[in-house]
């Protein structure tokens, strides 16, 4: 086994550089991704090893990194785009969503676009306007793409692999403010599939659902609910889209109480598909309503109010209360 | 998991013909010719230009020299209190003062500017308080001045997106029968966006008066201007039906004859004008950027020797037009305003918490209501905690 220890930044790098160096389709594109690395270090060295053929500095258009991706693979290449923050993939957005997202199905399954779209995404980094927000559900409500975000430096690994593998287009959000948290990392062993959540803690009272970053806040809260006698569950998402419902059930089932928590904001998010859902499939195990902790209805604040903004531990903390209250 | 091994093995895949076609595109004209408009030599000698000339009285020239002077200063003060921790980001101009207080001082009162993110010395111009342009880069607000004020347009983060407002803006000016002109700031590599060529194509059409000038600072944050263009950018232009012109935007009195000609024209219902104004960013992209990754030091030395301010002041020396007394008085009001900056930044206050609230709509909206009601309730729940 190859164990190691490395950052979320770090093993997306190894990952990249693996997945170049096992495939000569894999292609890399997008602004500053090559002698800069990324403006993250993501692709740090990657121009240097692999040639600009294949770590390609391109324009600074994002209508036009994600078309000319959709282009080559239409060629049989296997691009993997860096969009250099969240709030700059709208440019990008007809392309992906009337592109991307439907050309499988319009060309009755013939074609195959597997095309992997890099976001860092979130808040949490005192950034200006554009460079903080969590749009995902905004793709996941398109059907024909995959939405996924690792939590964690194996993940982060693993992750990027099977994304690079998969036939299917895939928005890839990367944790921004978690790329430097270090984790350990089996390079060897594949964990779990793509679309399968994890079990991050084992609990009985309640379930925390979250992804990306705030996998993290949910851990540490569960933490903390513990010297309360507290015994909280909490299950990494993983992939936004599909969403794998079943572990959530299998969660849910046990504990009765279910809350979700994400950066984005509740209204309209994927909170609300889970609560949904869950109350479907789990009307008779609830014993509280499904609560949601999220962004509110309002643009990303400027910097200084942005710990007002996200959810933190005390956040989900109350929500664990308010659900055992009932 | 060995990194080396694995790259030692890489090979070109395809013909080397064919790659070898492919990865030399022709090198775009980028350096200074003939089509450069220059007024002011960078050893700061006049020199007169068929088409572009200019008449400046000595309290004019000096005026300009403040100008620079000043919005170098204000800019050396915000990259130092980014350093400090009291700011989040700066994006310094240093290297860009002539393109931006040349551009600057050609707009009459009642023009509008859409600027980038980056046109502090535009905003010096138009009379916008410095100290306002720091808010976002705090963390404190998105903006921070009311563009109606001075006719200068918030800062725009999104790479390109301000060029179609201006076109919109300017189309407006023209349905209403009014006289002014309207300019939008970009950078060479906005350029490339689909917005822009977007913007150049409605300015086009509807033969909107509006001015682009993009600031050819010759890098987009790791990127040079290769990575955007095989044509000089000013010739962009042509191809959408409007002139183009490139101007030596280290040069206050090219940039300023440059940009009045082109502000005349839309003026005259003569429609667009793209300037490209041929400048370098002399320091790091913003102050998150780390340069020495991806260019070269002796093309900043070589940069150097065109500095903006260094020429004017030659050239007032030269004529006489500025004695030692003005540098003096100059160098305390920089001071003067360098500590206004400083004691205004850290001054600042937190914003209130309930301020994420505002403004999310005119009109209101229920669900944000809801929302900020309880936010109130949880935060005064803490209070009684604390009780
Ligand atoms: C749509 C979009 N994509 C990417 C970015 C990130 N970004 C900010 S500035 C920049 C480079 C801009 O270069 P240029 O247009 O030449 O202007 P300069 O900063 O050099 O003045 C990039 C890529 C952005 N702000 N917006």
């Amino acid at each position: 086994m190859a164990m190691e220890k490395m950052s979320i930044a770090k093993a997306l790098n190894e990952s990249l550089r693996k997945a170049l160096d096992t495939d000569p389709k894999v292609l890399i594109m997008g602004e500053d991704v090559g002698k800069l690395g990324g403006v993250f270090r993501i692709t740090d060295g990657l121009q240097k090893d692999f040639g600009e053929d294949r770590v390609i500095d391109t324009p600074l258009a994002e209508s036009g990194i994600v078309g000319t991706a959709i282009g080559l693979a239409l060629r049989g290449y296997r691009p993997i785009v860096e969009i250099q923050f969240d709030g700059f993939v709208f440019p990008a957005y007809d392309q992906i969503v009337t592109q991307l997202a439907k050309m499988h199905a319009r060309s009755l399954g013939k074609i195959k676009l597997p095309v992997v779209v890099r976001i860092p995404y979130g808040g949490g980094i005192g950034a200006v306007e554009h460079h903080s927000e969590s749009p995902e559900a905004l793709f996941a409500h398109v059907a024909g793409l995959k939405v996924v975000s690792p939590s964690n430096a194996s993940d982060a690994y693993w992750m990027m692999q099977q994304a690079v593998q998969s036939d299917d287009p895939i928005i890839f959000f990367e944790p921004k403010r978690r790329y430097w948290d270090k984790g350990e990392l089996d390079t060897e062993s594949i964990p779990g599939q793509l679309h399968r959540a994890s079990v991050a803690r084992t609990g009985t009272d309640l379930t925390l659902v979250a992804y990306g970053p705030m996998v993290k806040v949910c851990l540490e809260a569960a933490a903390a609910a513990e010297e309360e006698g507290k015994s909280i569950e909490v299950v990494d998402l993983r992939s936004m889209s599909p969403i794998d419902f079943d572990a959530i059930q299998t969660s849910v089932e046990k504990t009765r109480r279910l809350v979700v928590v994400h950066e984005a904001p509740v209204f309209y998010g994927s909170g609300a598909e889970i609560a949904a859902r869950i109350t479907e499939r789990c009307f008779y195990h609830l014993e509280a309503p499904v609560l949601r902790v999220g962004g509110y209805h309002v643009p990303y604040p400027p910097a200084r109010l942005e710990d007002e903004y996200l959810p933190g531990l005390d956040r989900v903390l109350d929500a664990v209360d308010r659900s055992l209250a009932y | 998991m060995t990194v080396e091994s694995t790259a030692a093995a890489r090979k070109p895949r395809r013909s080397s013909k064919r790659t070898s076609a492919a990865k030399t595109p022709a090198k775009t004209s980028q350096s200074s010719g003939p089509e450069l408009v220059q007024l002011l030599t960078p050893e700061g000698e006049r020199v007169e230009h068929p088409d572009y000339s200019i008449d400046l009285t000595e309290d004019e020239l000096r005026g300009l020299y403040r100008d620079m002077v000043l919005t170098r200063r204000f800019d050396a003060e915000a990259t130092a209190l980014q350093r400090q921790g009291e700011l989040g980001l700066w994006a310094s101009l240093l290297g860009q003062e002539a393109a931006q207080i040349g551009s600057g001082r050609a707009l009459r009162d009642d023009d509008y500017v859409f600027p980038t993110y980056r046109e502090h010395g535009v905003a010096w111009c138009r009379g916008v308080d410095p100290t306002n342009l720091l808010g976002m880069f705090r963390g404190v607000n998105h903006g921070g001045w009311d563009p109606n004020t001075n006719n200068f347009h918030l800062y725009t983060i999104v790479i390109g997106s301000q060029t179609l407002h201006a076109t919109g803006y300017a189309m407006g000016v023209a349905k209403d029968g009014a006289d002014s002109a309207v300019i939008a700031y970009f950078g060479d590599g906005a350029s490339s966006q689909g917005d822009v060529a977007e913007a150049f194509t409605f300015s086009a059409v509807y033969n909107a008066p509006v001015v682009f000038f993009c600031q050819n600072n010759q890098w987009a944050i790791s990127e040079p201007t290769e990575k955007q263009t095989r044509v000089p950018l000013y010739q962009r232009a042509q191809g959408f039906g409007f002139p183009g012109v490139r101007v030596d935007g280290n040069d206050v009195l090219a940039c300023l004859a440059v940009t009045k000609a082109a502000l005349e024209r839309a003026r005259q219902g003569e429609g667009p004008t793209l300037v490209e104004a041929f400048t370098y960013r002399m320091g790091a992209h913003t102050t998150s950027d780390d340069p020495t990754k991806y260019r070269a030091d002796e093309e900043r030395a070589s940069w150097e020797a065109k500095d903006p301010i260094l020429r004017l002041r030659t050239y007032l020396e030269n004529v006489g037009a500025a004695d030692e007394a003005f540098f003096t008085a100059l160098d305390e009001e920089s001071e003067t305003l360098g500590k206004r900056v400083r004691d205004a930044v850290r001054s600042m206050p937190q914003p209130d918490r309930m301020a994420i609230f505002e403004h999310a709509y005119a009109d209101g909206s229920a669900l944000v209501d809801e929302e900020r009601a309880q936010f109130a309730a949880y935060q005064a729940s803490f209070a009684e905690e604390g009780k």
